[in-house]
């Protein structure tokens, strides 16, 4: 009898048990990632050796030289990383509290608006300095408003903030080529052109002769504050807590609806910050392209760091890395520069897969100890 | 009246291309999954098809209509789906987040279309403009009468079979989605996986074929987008990623409901091109105007918000991941 019992209890013991892991040490996060990188790139070599039939490590390393090949090169993709980083760092705070945040592009396209329109009609007279305050604290407004909109509906009525958000995207979209059509110069080039070239009011200045050094120490300086904000403070306990559970939240009195705008507010005032670099510390200009899917990126970006913004400086760091080498292979190989979406793809189903195994034990039968 | 049928005309043109995304995009969130990559799907659904049939049209010195169309449809599914397994298998395996897992489709879908749209030429040697002329036109004939009967047929025969074959889908689909025992055990699982699976019902099974024949769906979007939107040509302009995310809005605005993306599909495409039948807009204020489908979207987000009338809402569990062991 017992033995017939113990035939059966075996036999429906399936081949593969999933276990959630207590703790994991932090080595082993790092290889599980490391590996899931380098499997990645063995997986976007073949490809490239199947479309094209070049060798993936010489693409690789010309890749390398496209992002770090010379200063000018080095300063551009130091500058696209501040950029994704600092886009990064505003969605930290909300995605924290598991408010979906998809609307960063239009947050951006809000602040570029904002700076674009003080650099085309405040400019006349105005100090650089005190011009660059005000169109930092109207971007930081301007997207803060973009931000405020999906979390008041949320907060009152649980309006669904994901497909919200996204749809804000468009409307800032559609009001961005308004004011391109707008502000049109020269007439009929459908661009705004290079706004204030003569004058470079508007623009960031030169910092130790480096054009994006701003950008660096702005950013990194949000990023410090944000790290310190998400860890060592009241509202960022808060934050960490409604993300757990909303339902612990209320019962510990803290008011979620309040949390949700306050929070809403900082994410898209960072975001509109991101706008205000893209126009003044970058391009000088306004268009649809300003935000250039990055607001979706930075997503990932936020997501894959666990809103650490250190963690968070690497990955953006990756990706631009990627997107600038695939530039490079582009036009050295006479591909079409849409391969840097691709293999940025591919490496992030892969990091998104590793988690898992992060996150779980795999138990196969017969394998693990009995009691 | 002539004004009017060109409207009609250009929305179904248009509303056809986001039908089929909300159409795929429905079923794959009645089982719970939300998938953000539908934009990515039918950029992988459209260069499916148009490097197939390019290909094909190439080979051959006198290609088979018939047969260019189903290449062109069996390929597209095929890659289409392809992206909701890759979707299924991070989000339902290895229970990666939903969001980001689907954001992450769309870039790679858009990478990958683009590139191949882009290179399509070099890689077939240089043979000059991308076009597939047979299965584009096969694709377009319309209905037999359509110029003989006047307005009536320029309003409802004017159209490729694609058309058709949406408005007959999302029939098929509405029943199979509320008469039939596998679309209901489906909305089973996609309102409270854990109490489907204890009736037993598999949830994994059910998750991974809505996700992935959701996605063959939203893949045929493509397909009508490239062969008969645009006349079998390709362009690296990005229209498909914002229609993409019109579908994915289609899918609230008819409430999870197939039947209602019909008409709504079609007064999305109203929507849109209205702007061209008004008089007096200048080039700015069409932009504005271009807003509606968006800002149309967000009202009816915030009324289903305020009415909380529960066969509006959607799926209970949408977005979350399923564990049984976890409680």
């Amino acid at each position: 009898m017992q033995n017939n019992n113990k035939t059966v209890h075996s036999g429906h013991e399936p081949l593969i048990r999933i276990v959630k892991r207590d703790a994991i040490p932090v080595w082993k996060t790092i290889c599980i990632y490391a590996l899931a990188i380098v499997l990645a790139l063995v997986v976007c070599g073949f490809l490239i050796y199947a479309i094209v039939g070049l060798n993936p490590i010489r693409v690789y390393i010309s890749m390398a030289k496209g992002a770090f090949g010379s200063e000018k090169r080095i300063w551009v993709t130091l500058r696209d990383t501040m950029m994704l980083l600092c886009i990064g760092i505003g969605l930290a705070p909300a995605f924290k509290m598991r408010f979906w945040n998809i609307g960063a592009e239009g947050q951006i396209l809000a602040g570029g608006l904002a700076s674009a329109a003080c650099m085309l009609y405040l400019s006349k007279g105005m100090p650089n300095g005190l011009m660059l305050v005000i169109m930092f604290v109207l971007s930081a407004l301007a997207g803060a408003l973009w931000g405020l909109l999906p979390a008041l509906f949320k907060a009152r009525w649980n309006t669904n903030e994901t497909l919200f958000t996204l749809m804000m995207n468009y409307v800032a979209i559609q009001l961005t080529s308004f004011f391109v059509a707008k502000w049109e110069h020269p007439f009929g080039s459908n661009s705004v052109g290079i706004i204030n070239q003569s004058t470079k009011i508007g623009w960031f200045p030169q910092i130790l002769g480096q054009n994006y050094l701003l950008n660096v120490i702005l950013v990194l300086t949000l990023a410090a504050l944000m790290y310190c904000y998400l860890k060592y403070s009241k509202q960022g306990y808060e934050i960490s807590v409604v993300g757990e559970s909303q339902n612990t939240a209320r019962y510990a009195g803290i008011r979620v609806g309040e949390v949700f705008i306050r929070t809403m507010l900082l994410s898209g005032a960072i975001c509109g910050v991101a706008g205000f670099l893209a126009v003044a510390g970058a391009s000088h200009t306004i268009s649809v392209d300003t935000a250039g899917g990055q607001g979706f990126t930075a997503i990932i970006v936020a997501w894959l760091s666990k809103f650490n913004t250190g963690i968070m400086i690497l990955v953006s760091m990756l990706l631009v890395f990627l997107d600038k080498g695939a530039l490079e292979i582009a036009s050295a190989y006479n591909l079409n520069s849409f391969a840097s979406q691709m293999i940025t793809g591919i490496i992030l189903f892969f990091i998104l897969g590793c988690e898992f195994f992060i996150r779980y034990r795999i138990i196969f039968r017969g394998t693990h100890k009995e009691g | 009246m002539t004004q009017f049928i060109s409207l009609f005309q250009a929305a179904v043109f248009f509303g056809t291309v986001i039908m089929f995304g909300a159409m795929g995009e429905i079923l794959t969130e009645r089982s719970g999954n939300l998938n953000l990559g539908v934009p990515g799907i039918m950029y992988l659904g459209g260069i499916a098809s148009l490097a197939s049939v390019f290909f094909y049209e190439n080979m051959t010195e006198a290609p088979i209509p018939a047969l260019c169309v189903l290449i062109a449809l069996l390929s597209a599914f095929l890659a289409s789906a392809l992206g909701g397994l890759i979707y299924s298998f991070l989000t339902i395996t290895l229970r990666a987040n939903q969001n980001v897992t689907g954001l992450t489709l769309t870039i790679f879908g858009s990478g990958v279309a683009n590139f191949f749209g882009g290179s399509l030429n070099k890689l077939a040697g240089g043979v000059g403009q991308i076009s597939v002329a047979t299965t584009s036109a096969a694709f377009r004939t319309t209905l037999p009468f359509a110029n003989s009967t006047g307005a009536f047929g320029s309003l409802f025969l004017s159209y490729g079979f694609m058309v058709y074959l949406a408005i007959i889908l999302a029939i098929l689909m509405n029943f199979f989605l509320t008469k039939t025992r596998a679309g209901l055990s489906l909305n089973a699982v996609g309102e409270n996986p854990a109490t489907a699976d204890a009736a037993g019902i598999n949830v994994t099974r059910n998750k991974y074929l809505a996700t992935c024949i959701g996605a063959g769906i939203s893949g045929m979007g493509g397909v009508y987008y490239v062969m008969d939107y645009i006349k079998g040509t390709w362009a690296n302009d990005g229209s498909i990623e914002s229609l993409g995310w019109l579908a994915v809005a289609l899918v609230i605005f008819t409430t999870w409901k197939p039947l209602r993306s019909i008409w709504g599909s079609y007064l999305f495409g109203i929507l849109f091109w209205l702007y061209y039948y008004i008089g007096g807009l200048t080039r700015s204020t069409q932009e504005i105007f271009k807003m509606t489908p968006y800002i149309v979207t967000i009202l009816v987000l915030i009324i289903i918000s305020l009415r909380k009338r529960r066969e509006n809402q959607g799926p209970a569990a949408l977005g979350a991941t399923y564990f049984r062991e976890e409680r």
